[in-house]
């Protein structure tokens, strides 16, 4: 059988890459350059918003080396969570790059959209006919949890990519797609083992990050074979070691043996890892496990309101052997001054220095910070009584008269004007659950990129 | 027997999300030979991440030993989902401080 070899420039589209390494790699003839651009990891506003957390200009410049490659030498390109979160939204904005690069570089590339946006009228039906549950710790969800949600979207497995390659693409470009799928897909419809093939695509995902040193901005090269893969990064400082590429099994991952994806699981309880060389790593063993019932993994987020932040420290000892009290008397005088005005908001204090980083988790119970961080953190419905509560809290805060104070000029250091921060919109996760009783493919629209349409269909 | 610190036998102590409602901890240690002594020995235990996070031990999914890594990894339920309105950490990435305190039984 012969090799099947895959280019990893980066480990998401946008975060960028050495062009020495990205050459190495083109040097070695790869079958197919592949790349995640997306994460939940972010947080919940990108998928809510349809914001891209990588920057344009820096996707464009990955792009365009990866477009111009594929036309040079012939190799299919594939991307998968287009624009980080995978929406209808992040997928315009990368097709708008793509179309962009394609026009000023004048080149003729065959391209296949996917959108792996739901419907929520079809995902209300599926919920209906107990077609949705959650993906523990997840929580059951309503009617309302689907209809307040901005975004949802299925992270889809192999079976989009291979439609778009009966197609013919040059380029696939897929809205949110399970990380080593964009990997996987090309060989496994070659007969290539999909376990290995999976695996495989779950390293090479995250680039070089797997070598030594590690690095999410630099090339790696996976080189699968019947019963074996290699992995070879393309930059000459870095190697794979056996510990490097199997410390990346855990990373992120419940359990780093099974790990869960569409239609079935990764084993890799059999898996080995060998040094074949000073800078690469033979990988055998891995399995992958048909599920009895094919299920996509959910994803939504909805919007909770807006935020209004003020930054300030203290420098005053008096006040921060009381800063607990200080703050819960603060926080009663705001509630008391607006209880008549039917406000309705969340108020929270970071305290760094002071369980600002780990919260409820934190076991210090008495650091001895002699001065501390504070966010005056407020998320209410709309923008002008987020604005009112931070406003008030942070004038309270600083004539605030505790017990024994000296400093009667103020107990707050803020290092701008204005002190408070309009922060925008804010999100929350609202699904996290798993779809069963679907057509893997047909319930992603997959189009040429001149029959793509750009926009909410539903608006 | 006297005790040694944990960050003496690892070469990674890491926190990190799981999905936006789990946070996971990996400890991947120096040798096979100290792996093989932790494990076998049951140092590293649900109660014990319960004890060092504060939390009830059913907020322990659970406590796998990694060969191929020479590594523990636990995880646990997020006290508050990635993202939630009172968030301290996105990504999960500055919640292993307390790893940093296990004392392994040691005898030199």
């Amino acid at each position: 059988m012969k090799e099947f070899k895959i280019l990893a420039p980066t480990a998401i589209l946008g975060y960028g890459f050495p062009v020495d390494s990205f050459e190495r790699g083109m040097e070695k003839k790869p079958d197919l350059i592949a790349v995640d651009a997306g994460s939940v990891d972010p947080g919940p506003y990108y998928l809510g918003a349809g914001k891209s957390f990588t920057d344009r200009a820096a996707v464009k410049r990955d792009l365009k080396f990866m477009l111009k490659a594929a036309k040079k030498h012939k190799v299919p390109v594939s991307i998968g969570s287009a624009g980080g979160a995978g929406g209808k939204q992040h997928l315009d904005w990368n097709v708008d790059i793509i179309e962009e690069i394609l026009k000023e570089e004048d080149l003729q590339l065959k391209v296949v959209v996917i959108n792996s946006q739901l419907d929520k009228e079809f995902l209300v039906d599926k919920l209906a006919q107990g077609d949705i549950d959650p993906l523990l710790p997840a929580k059951e969800i309503s009617k309302e949890d689907i209809l307040k949600s901005t975004n949802i979207v299925g992270q889809m497995g192999i079976e989009p990519f291979d439609k778009a390659i009966e197609m013919g693409a040059d380029v696939i470009i897929a809205g949110r797609a399970y990380d080593p799928a964009v990997f996987a897909a090309h060989p496994i419809k070659l007969g290539y083992d999909p376990g290995l093939a999976m695996h495989m695509g779950k390293i090479l995902e995250c680039a070089s990050i797997a070598a030594s040193p590690g690095s999410g901005r630099d090339a790696m090269l996976g080189t699968l074979g019947e019963d074996y893969f290699i992995l070879e990064p393309m930059n000459e400082q870095r190697s794979c070691t056996t510990d490097s590429v199997a410390a990346h099994s855990l990373y992120e991952k419940t359990n780093p043996f099974i790990l869960p994806g569409p239609g079935g699981t990764l084993n890799l309880k059999e898996t080995t890892y060998e040094q074949l060389d000073d800078r690469r790593v033979k990988v055998l063993g891995s399995k992958f496990e048909l599920s009895k019932e094919y299920t996509i993994k959910l994803e939504g987020a909805a919007s909770v309101g807006k935020r209004t932040i003020s930054i300030a420290g203290t420098r005053d000892p008096i006040m921060i052997n009381q800063i607990d009290e200080i703050i819960e008397e603060v926080k009663d005088q705001v509630k008391d001054n607006f209880q008549d005005g039917g406000y309705q908001y969340t108020l929270n204090f970071h305290i760094y220095g002071k369980n600002g980083v780990m919260g409820q988790l934190e076991p210090t119970q008495n650091p001895n910070s002699h001065e501390l961080g504070l966010v005056i953190d407020v998320v209410a419905k709309t923008k002008e009584v987020a604005d009112t509560i931070c406003s008030f809290t942070r004038s309270t805060m600083l004539h605030y008269g505790y017990e024994n104070r000296k400093a009667t000029a103020g107990n707050l250091a803020f290092p701008y004007s204005p002190s408070d921060i309009h922060a925008g919109d804010v999100y929350q996760f609202t699904i996290h659950h798993l779809l069963k009783n679907i057509d893997p493919q047909g319930l992603f629209e997959t189009c040429w990129l001149k029959d793509y349409v750009k926009g909410d269909k539903n608006e | 027997m006297s005790k040694i610190n944990i960050t003496e036998l690892t070469t990674v102590i890491r926190s990190k999300n799981a999905g936006p409602y789990e946070l996971t901890f990996d400890l991947i240690f120096k040798t096979e030979e100290i792996f093989n002594y932790v494990v076998e020995n049951k140092f590293i235990t649900e109660e014990l991440i319960a004890k060092l996070y504060g939390i009830d031990v059913e907020k322990v999914i659970s406590v796998v030993p990694y060969s191929p890594s020479k590594a523990i990894k636990a995880t646990i339920v997020r006290p508050i989902a990635a993202g939630d309105v009172g968030e301290t950490d996105v990504y999960g990435a500055q919640q292993h401080g307390p790893l940093l305190n296990i004392e392994i039984p040691w005898e030199r």
